[in-house]
């Protein structure tokens, strides 16, 4: 009559061990010991899991898992409008959201042939070196977190990442889901009062940029726990597709705004930094000193900054319907080369909407590097690609 | 020097310790709930109906377009249009929500239904002490939660709020000169057919 | 009257026992004491826990915790409290008897190194002719408990932290003995009154610490750094590393027996930083002639609640050092320079008064030291870089 409800009807029949990691072959007599890291765990920067298979104290065997933090961004932008789109952009790489924004405006751009307007693009430049520099500092605060400092030098890059925060919020109306770049320029103007705030935080970041180098380059410990460890080699960052800081401290020299001119980053005069060793004192000691070259720009940029209007009065805010095409536009994030790839068919909503994340593909070489390492250094080398989960898993 | 690094290290950490006593640089902690940030004028939490005058029911400059519950993107807009209509600000005719609901639970503050709205009738609050611990209709603000008046919206978003008034004021100027010319086009229409009557009866 | 306020808890034991019969008033004079230190050292690590956490904490540009009675005093009640209710979790594996046993005797081992330690001018609680000898071999008994925790356990992982704690705190076990042996040779007895009794002289108002000669400097950096390691502390916490992939040996404890470990390592820390205070810094002595007037046992206090504050300082400051990289350490750094420290306090000894010993003495500590560094940062390619700009 009244039979409670069964649910085995509904749930598929798994295989026994189905969400086990496959068992690993023991090397003789000495048997390897499985241990997964994560996702629960203090040094992961978010939900990800690492299944490492260790002989004694050295990583044998190294598998990532991700994915826990799926949300479906490309299904939800198919059913969305163009303009929809723009606030989720924004919680891809959560820390970084005024260059996530950038990218896909950039492809949508690239799509409409929408022309920007030039303070539109000096805002842009400001508004992404400024991202920049407070991310580099952020991740090498948390690198150093990782090591044991106990969250020092972290609390430190974060009062001047609070002082960026807050300009965003000035101008945008929020700290971290800033939803500013629009298609064609940006959402709103900035005031005079806002720029002469932004070249006070701006002023002030030398110095604290020197008391971090201080504190940071020539302690024995932090040398000695990261020179050597974690190295990539140029032919394989390449090859794995590879980019940003990452990369740079390889020795490949490959900004995208210098090689896509992208903006008007022509205009600036900066330097990109390049690693010889490859290992994750380079790579913590190029976001240091690319921090440095976007505190050049955003000087001049700050100083430089034309009147007019942000976006033409005539753009499409809403109901915008591309003609049918496609467009790949990306720019170089704090994290590495961020793309956006959509496809038109001509609606409102894009056929496909592809995010290419610098966080996942920086990724797949983890194994690679760790290696042959120790425990204690595989959460140094992954604190040093400089991962966030928002961007991983989408 | 080996060494060296440590020590400079530790004089750092030194210089945080005793001036955190002394400079507000080095102790950015502000004790919330007793001690508040004040919020930027550019803030944005929750979206907010602006209504014009004392009764939030006449005043509502909410014309149930539904521009904003198609643009929203987490579609946290739910809106039912009236079935009558009732006089705007400028004396046209329309309609009004009968049901305006936002869910705040799922909003995410992007601001896009301000940006679509072409009559200036919803913004963004910036209330943020919302908990509540009833969980089913607790975030669900209806019309009436979320009206509040053009004083209210000067009160927070001064700078916003003076140019929608000018705004508006514009196009009520506009408005009125139309009618006024059309009035007087009217009356100049009806003297000439007059005229033209009288004429042809001589 | 400076006299009364310096012996003043002497002359208070003394009044106590004063009640009873003869032959009782030595045993109970003695279980009162000891019943005074298990009191009283408790008590400073509260206040030592509050310090962490407040000192931490403006080292780190915030404020400690502060909502818990005036400046957060009340906190370490607060964690007292929370500890005790929490469940006692034992794994169903666990080897019971070891399991409880292993907090047990930490404590234990733990709180009979004080009995050696003079806090005061005829403050200690037994006076012993080899009284460093038995507080190293109760410091030793301190590892015994490490091993029994992560032992009992049954769990690959806490065996794992609780094998790298040996390893660490056994290495440096020898480093502490040969720094401390240095003092010995010097004073030529095993005594610890009679130590600090050695270094309770004035020369044109300075005293005759033994941190104030080269020897006994080196010997006290060595020592420091020793201690850190003893008691686990940052940058030698590998073993209960947080950030890391084991929790460490007390990983299956919880509640009570959580609180007794943490209790454990800080009140070895009070105890390492009073022998370190008796060896090198004078014990219960002051720092200048003229200042003899205030009470021995407030020296003796606030040289260890300083102590305390390096500690804390340390850990606001330094990564941790890798497993390997700190036994490296302690034994191809740490350990010869010891020696060489032993071979450089006879040579001060041997070459009698005068400013000849000092230059000479300082000469050969500062030339190994830079020589072993070098070589260390050359070896293994270690240092400063520079960086490139590409075109």
């Amino acid at each position: 009559m009244n039979q409670p409800h069964s649910y085995s009807s509904t749930v598929t029949e798994r295989p026994e061990g189905w969400n086990r990691p496959a068992p690993i072959e023991s090397r003789g007599e000495r048997e390897l010991l499985e241990v997964a890291m994560g996702p629960h765990h203090p040094s992961t920067h978010g939900v990800f899991r690492m299944d490492l298979a260790l002989d004694g104290e050295r990583v044998v065997r190294l598998k990532p898992e991700f994915g826990y933090l799926h949300r479906n961004h490309e299904k939800i932008a198919e059913g969305i409008s163009y303009l929809a789109s723009m606030p989720y952009t924004d919680r891809l790489d959560y820390t970084c959201s005024m260059t996530n924004n950038w990218a896909y405006a950039l492809a949508v751009e690239k799509l409409t042939g929408q022309e920007v307007p030039e303070r539109a693009e000096y805002l842009r430049v400001i508004l992404g070196e400024l991202t920049r520099v407070q991310n580099h500092l952020s991740a090498i605060g948390f690198l150093i977190q990782d090591m044991g400092a106990s969250g020092t030098p972290l609390m430190y890059a974060f009062r001047q990442r609070e002082k960026i925060l807050d300009l965003f919020e000035g101008l945008t109306g929020a700290r971290m889901m800033v939803n500013y770049m629009r298609f064609g320029g940006c959402r709103v103007d900035a005031s005079p009062a806002w720029l002469d705030e932004a070249r006070k935080v701006v002023a002030g970041l030398p110095a604290f940029v020197d008391e971090f180098e201080a504190l940071l380059r020539s302690n024995e410990i932090l040398m000695a726990r990261t020179q050597g460890v974690g190295v990539l080699r140029p032919e394989l960052a390449v090859n794995a597709g590879v980019t940003g800081p990452m990369l740079r401290a390889s020795g490949v020299n490959y900004d995208i705004r210098k090689v896509d001119h992208y903006g008007i980053y022509d205009r600036f005069n900066f330097r990109v930094p390049l690693g010889d060793h490859g290992d994750v004192y380079d790579r913590f000691m190029i976001r240091l000193l690319e921090a440095r070259e976007s505190i050049k720009i955003l000087e001049a940029a700050l100083k430089d900054i034309p009147v007019g209007p942000v976006i033409d009065p005539k753009a499409k805010i809403r109901g915008l319907r591309p003609k049918p095409g496609e467009a790949y536009g990306r720019i170089e994030a704090p994290k590495g080369e961020l793309g956006f790839y959509l496809i038109s068919d001509g609606g409102p909503n894009p056929y496909r909407y592809r995010v290419r994340p610098p966080s996942l593909i920086n990724l797949t070489i983890l194994e690679d590097m760790c290696l042959g390492h120790d425990v204690a250094d595989v959460v140094l080398i992954f604190g040093s690609v400089d991962i966030v989960l928002g961007e991983v898993d989408r | 020097m080996l060494g060296e690094g440590i020590l400079k290290g530790l004089a750092e950490t030194a210089r945080n310790f005793f001036g955190s006593y002394f400079s507000a640089e080095r102790l950015t902690t502000v004790e919330y709930p007793e001690q508040r940030i004040a919020p930027f004028e550019a803030a944005r939490v929750f979206p907010f109906l602006v209504y014009d005058g004392a009764d939030w029911q006449a005043g509502l400059r909410c014309v149930s377009c539904q521009i904003c519950e198609k643009e929203c993107p987490p579609k946290c807009i739910y809106i039912e249009k009236s079935k009558d209509k009732k006089p705007d600000a400028l004396g046209k005719p329309q309609f009004y929500p009968a049901r305006f609901e936002i869910d705040i639970s799922v909003c995410m503050s992007c601001q896009i239904c301000v940006e679509v709205c072409p009559f200036e009738s919803i913004k963004m609050n910036t209330e943020f002490e919302l908990s509540t611990s009833d969980r089913f209709g607790g975030l669900l603000l209806d019309r009436e939660k979320l009206a509040r008046s053009n004083q209210y919206y000067h009160q927070i978003h001064p700078t916003e709020a003076a140019a929608v008034d000018a705004r508006l004021a514009a196009d009520k100027a506009r408005a009125d000169a139309k009618a006024v010319s059309a009035a007087a086009a009217a009356v100049a229409k009806a003297a000439s057919a007059a005229a033209a009557t009288a004429g042809e009866g001589a | 009257m400076i006299e009364t306020c310096d012996q003043i808890f002497v002359l208070l034991l003394h009044w106590l026992e004063s009640f009873l019969p003869a032959s009782w008033q030595s045993v109970a004079g003695t279980v009162l004491c000891a019943a005074t230190i298990v009191c009283l050292f408790p008590a400073l690590f509260a206040l030592a826990v509050w310090l962490e956490r407040k000192g931490l904490g403006r080292m780190q540009n915030r404020f400690g915790p502060n909502r818990v009675g005036p400046f957060g005093l009340l906190q370490p009640i607060a964690d007292g409290i929370k500890s005790l209710t929490k469940e006692d979790i034992v794994p169903f594996s666990a080897d019971a008897a070891l399991h409880f046993l292993a907090p047990v005797v930490l404590v234990v081992t733990v709180f009979m190194g004080f009995a050696v330690l003079p806090m005061g001018r005829n403050m200690v609680l037994v006076e012993m002719d080899a009284g460093l000898l038995f507080y190293f071999a109760m410091g030793a008994s301190t590892e015994l408990a490490v091993f029994m925790a992560g032992w009992s356990s049954r769990n690959k992982y806490s065996l794992l932290g609780a094998m790298r704690a040996i390893a660490q705190m056994i290495s440096y076990e020898v480093v502490l003995l040969l720094s401390s042996v240095v003092v010995v040779m010097i004073t030529g007895s095993l005594s610890l009154t009679k130590i600090v009794e050695a270094q309770n002289h004035y020369t044109w108002g300075f005293p005759h610490w033994y941190i104030l000669t080269p020897w006994g400097l080196a010997g006290f950096v060595m020592y420091a750094i020793a201690a850190t390691a003893e008691t686990n502390r940052s940058p030698f916490d590998l073993p209960e590393g947080e950030s890391e992939l084991v929790a460490g040996y007390h990983t299956e404890y919880s509640g009570f027996k959580f609180a007794l470990f943490f209790l454990g390592e800080y009140v070895a820390m009070f105890s390492i930083s009073g022998l370190g205070t008796t060896l090198f810094l004078g014990g219960w002595s002051a720092p200048f002639s003229f200042l003899t007037w205030i009470p021995s046992w407030i020296w003796f206090f606030s040289k260890l609640m300083l102590s305390i504050f390096v500690f804390i300082w340390l850990r606001g400051t330094l990564p941790r050092l890798r497993q390997d990289q700190l036994m490296n350490f302690a034994w191809k750094f740490v350990l010869p320079m010891c020696l060489l420290n032993l071979f450089v306090a006879g040579l001060w000894r041997f070459m009698g008064d005068g400013w000849l010993r000092w230059v000479v003495c300082s000469a050969i500590l500062l030339l190994a030291y830079a020589s072993i560094a070098l070589g260390e940062q050359r070896r293994k390619h270690v240092g400063p870089r520079s960086y490139r700009y590409a075109e």
